[in-house]
């Protein structure tokens, strides 16, 4: 092997820790939590974020492809997609964003408490505060797609428009329901990792040495934040001025 | 573990911002400015999202391995609309080319 810029290497990774004390042979003590793969709880912090950081850029792209389909079609019916976004309720989206920010402020309040030790009544209480979050939004949700139905603007064979686009308006609604249905999709499943979150938080697994899967959920979480702060001027603001 | 623990005040401010970012946004697309709409709304959006990614999400003290992963995802992406885009743009451009 060379030693070409071994000057500006930090250290050999496969050198096993040096443990204090001597325990079973072969099987020195360690943070409970620690795999053997790893070297120390950061480099195993730094793997679990990293490896975050990579599903979340194919998050990136799987939203992209929703949000190109929308940046093709609206170049094609700029006025057609006002006059669609027009119908949306801007307030409830408004109020959808400000719940949204609030529960990224949670839970980076929540990753916070872990990291500073907090007991667990307080890393618990962010956690469920930002769940409540997330389901107040998931039940405006439910009252804007209870609207469409109600309005006939699920596209389909019940889609009416009054309109004077009715095609573009059909395309705009197609989009606004796969993109806010796949983007409530990831808050669903993101109510479910929440939960498990919250339980182990419960279980005094989080403390100041290890909070990795807070932190690593709360990457999720915020990543589900940013995607609405896209589509809420995307699909709400557009037709605002509209006449 | 040794991860950057922010002040409090930090994510606060933060949120504050994030709250003025989104009053702002209402506000703009309430006057009809043409094609400055839409350049104005995603400057606000891109903005927030920038202060979420650096700060909620601490890749502001992560290690530049996380910085170039997490920015690879916008490149990719900005990749993936440009060419898409120079293809539906220039349809038509050519004599005799499908439209």
């Amino acid at each position: 092997m060379s030693d070409a810029g071994a000057e500006h290497y930090p250290g050999p990774l496969h050198t096993p820790p040096v443990h204090e004390e001597p325990g079973v042979a072969g099987h020195p003590p360690h943070h409970p939590q620690l795999r053997h793969h790893f070297d120390d709880m950061d480099q195993q912090a730094e793997a679990s974020t990293l490896g975050m950081w990579v599903f979340l850029v194919t998050e990136i792209m799987f939203f992209g492809g929703l949000f190109l389909a929308y940046l093709v079609y609206r170049s094609a019916y700029s006025t057609g997609f006002q006059e669609a976004s027009n119908h949306l309720n801007v307030y409830w989206g408004a109020a959808n964003t400000i719940v949204l920010i609030v529960s990224s402020l949670t839970m980076a309040l929540a990753v916070r408490a872990a990291q500073t030790s907090a007991p667990p009544k307080t890393q618990v209480g962010w956690i469920v505060a930002t769940m409540v979050l997330g389901a107040a939004f998931l039940g405006v949700k439910v009252v804007e797609y209870t609207d469409k139905f109600t309005h006939h603007l699920v596209p389909g064979a019940n889609f009416q428009w009054t309109g004077e686009h009715p095609e573009a308006a059909e395309i705009f609604y197609s989009l606004y329901f796969c993109m806010t249905g796949l983007h409530a999709l990831h808050m669903i499943i993101g109510l479910g990792i929440m939960t498990v979150i919250a339980i182990m938080a419960w279980r005094r697994q989080f403390d100041a040495s290890y909070y990795t899967p807070v932190e690593v959920s709360g990457l999720y979480w915020h990543f589900v934040d940013i995607v609405w702060i896209f589509l809420f001027p995307l699909l709400y603001l557009i037709g605002f001025h509209y006449h | 573990m040794s991860g950057h623990i922010a002040p409090k005040s930090l994510y606060y401010w933060i949120f504050f911002a994030l709250m003025i970012g989104t009053l702002l946004t209402v506000v703009v697309a309430k006057f009809d400015l043409g094609p400055l709409n839409n350049i104005v709304m995603l400057t606000i959006a891109c903005t927030k999202a920038l202060l979420v990614i650096l700060f909620f999400m601490h890749v502001r003290w992560s290690t530049r391995l996380t910085w170039v992963v997490a920015a690879s995802g916008f490149v990719w992406l900005i990749i993936m609309f440009g060419i898409t885009m120079s293809d539906y743009m220039s349809r038509g451009w050519v004599a005799g080319s499908l439209r």
